[in-house]
């Protein structure tokens, strides 16, 4: 079977050669989902934006590739990559209230991929956009479709991006912490959504968080990151069992726990960072790029 | 509540049209330079210089003036023309068309260059068409109208004369106009010779005054639309599978225009004054032009009269930017 996602050896460089990921390697199969963790800088959500073809213009990929159900994206014209992200990916994306276009009314921002880049007919979008609106809890189609963002809540907004993700049936969402800019009581509702959705419609979804409780709730697989670079790739449950990476035991010990909270508000031990520092230079010495694929498709 | 905002912004327009009535009367007639003197041979009485002043008006004080004037204007009675000998309104209403038709022009054309450029240079961010932009707008930017026209009229009116260098239409054609919007009627009218004639006289003074225009619309456009360009919903519609030149013209162009939308209307009224200039050199017949004269010529009457539409204008171009900023940005819809 073709995995949804194949992310093979892919390296990235900001335009000063810096690396900012080291020889990624992941896949995420049909309708699963696969959570990726780390800090904020780890490259987390950068790997989300080479898959959706967003990477911002100083970032370079410079190996490896990424398929999305077997189609290498690097070696498609720009026009074509987008026309496959488009047809086969959604996003949802981090922050409610900036992902939607302040002056255009909601309705057509959610119907708007459905009928200009995958040709339906407007009424069958439409219909279709309801539908998604019923299953995200929405009780007034009618007024949040003729609304504009800043008349919709945060929770409300996020409900409605989430609708607009699934709307098309792309086979991968990457969601991009789609929980954190909300706030605490929102959260558990917004991911108890995408997590029903995601089984009804049997998407596969790249996760990107760097909450382990989430990656606990939502995912079956974990892809553990850091600076670039995977320390740890496991079945959920298996990882919480029996974390293999020093890293990823330090991760675990630093997430809040009710019962103990001083004790896990500890930072990252030392010995741990040097070891890892160690790690990535001996990956980087190693390291030399193909020069065939200079430019990246961001 | 909307009535009471009109009003309250009726009020505001009425203010500034008194403040500005006051300050050109008074400046007016305290600047150096006699209008009787202008008017009489050398030689002249002091008996005729005094009957032409009480005749004018010009021998009571400056407050009383204005009040005799304010109470005429408020009866729709601008005065009489020193110079020309005729109703300040209506020399003023048959000119207006003339530079009202050639400030549109100029922002037409003015749009028409800036903004394309501004979606081209948003789209080829860090190329060299970008730059070449850049450096075209600072050059646009830095000469000032006038000696665009200047320029303008060495290219297109000397070494290779493809357009009229003077006037505002030739004067063997015959007009059919009712009305003095020459331009406007003869595109409704279908008179396409004569269009062709009106614009062959106004491309060359609109071109001047809209460069520098264009320069600042292409500019601040183009970077309002790179910073709304980085915003997640334009990440959301790339997503979704929309080319670069259709984010730019679905997404983010509206919200881009807010900021250029405030200085094209700031801009525009300095556009018009610089129509004073511009129709002097091209030699049109507008109020500008005529606004020289009534000043070379101390025509008092002539004078206020051709400021205070002017001072209308702006407030007028000041309300249709407020307008408009309310149509484009839904969020001061019900403020």
């Amino acid at each position: 079977m073709t995995a949804c996602l194949d992310i093979s050896n892919l390296s990235a460089t900001l335009s000063n050669g810096q690396r900012v990921l080291r020889s990624v390697s992941l896949s995420v199969e049909p309708g699963e989902v696969r959570a990726l963790v780390g800090e904020s800088g780890a490259g987390k959500s950068m790997i989300g934006k080479a898959v959706l073809g967003v990477l911002p213009p100083s970032v370079k990929i410079v190996e490896g590739s990424i398929r999305l159900e077997g189609a290498d994206l690097g070696a498609l014209s720009a026009k074509e990559r987008r026309r496959v992200i488009g047809a086969k990916t959604a996003l949802i994306p981090q922050d409610p209230l900036t992902a939607l276009n302040p002056s255009r009314r909601v309705g057509p921002q959610m119907t708007d991929r459905l009928v200009h880049i995958l040709g339906w007919a407007a009424d069958r979008a439409d219909k279709r956009v309801r539908q998604l609106l019923d299953e995200v809890h929405i009780r007034e189609p009618d007024r949040v479709m003729r609304a504009y963002p800043h008349e919709l809540s945060g929770g409300m907004r996020q409900r409605v991006l989430i609708a607009a993700a699934f709307a098309a049936e792309p086979r991968l969402i990457v969601a991009d912490e789609p929980t954190t800019a909300l706030d605490v009581t929102v959260q558990k509702q917004i991911l108890r959504l995408i997590a029903q959705l995601q089984k009804e419609h049997g998407t596969a979804i790249l996760f990107v968080t760097h909450d382990l409780g989430v990656v606990a709730k939502i995912s079956q697989k974990v892809t553990v990151l850091y600076a670039g670079k995977v320390v740890e790739e496991a079945d959920t449950a298996a990882l919480f069992a029996d974390p293999q990476h020093a890293y990823t035991r330090a991760l675990m010990a630093a997430t809040p726990k009710y019962t103990d909270p001083l004790a896990s508000l500890m930072p990252v031990d030392e010995a741990v960072l040097a070891g890892l520092a160690a790690e990535i230079a001996i990956a980087d010495h190693d390291w030399r790029p193909s020069l065939d694929r200079k430019s990246g498709h961001g | 509540m909307i009535l009471q905002r009109f009003l309250v912004r009726l009020l505001t327009m009425a203010v500034t049209l008194l403040g500005v009535s006051v300050v050109v009367f008074v400046i007016i007639r305290v600047a150096p330079g006699d209008p009787i003197a202008m008017m009489l041979p050398p030689g002249a009485s002091q008996a005729d210089i005094d009957r032409l002043r009480a005749l004018y008006g010009l021998d009571r004080s400056i407050v009383e003036q204005y009040f005799i004037w304010l109470s005429g204007v408020l009866q729709g009675n601008f005065g009489t023309s020193i110079s020309l000998r005729q109703d300040v309104m209506s020399l003023v209403l048959n000119r207006l068309p003339a530079t009202l038709e050639l400030a549109t022009v100029a922002l037409l054309i003015a749009l028409l260059i800036g903004m394309p450029l501004a979606i081209l240079g948003a789209r080829e961010q860090g190329t060299a068409v970008e730059a070449g932009i850049d450096v075209a707008n600072g050059a646009a930017l830095s000469i000032p109208d006038f000696l665009w026209g200047l320029a303008l009229i060495l290219l297109f009116g000397v070494l290779w004369p493809v357009f009229e260098i003077s006037g505002r239409v030739s004067p063997r054609l015959e007009l059919p106009f009712v009305t003095q919007f020459y331009l406007f009627e003869s595109i409704l009218r279908l008179r396409l010779d004569l269009t062709k004639d009106l614009i062959s006289h106004m491309f060359m003074p609109a071109l001047a005054l809209a460069l520098p225009l264009a320069a600042i619309i292409s500019q601040l456009l183009k970077l309002s639309l790179k910073e709304v360009m980085t915003l997640d919903y334009v990440t959301l519609a790339r997503v979704k599978g929309f080319s670069e030149t259709s984010v730019i013209l679905r997404e983010a162009l509206k919200n881009a225009a807010l900021p250029t939308l405030t200085l094209v209307g700031v801009q525009f009224t300095f556009l018009i004054g610089g129509t004073v200039i511009i129709e002097r050199l091209f030699s049109y017949e507008g109020l500008g032009n005529m606004a020289i004269d009534a000043v070379i010529n101390r025509d008092l009457p002539l004078i206020q009269g051709i400021v205070l539409v002017f001072a209308l204008i702006f407030v007028l171009i000041n309300l249709a930017v407020d307008m408009m900023y309310a149509l484009l940005n839904p969020r001061l819809r019900h403020g």
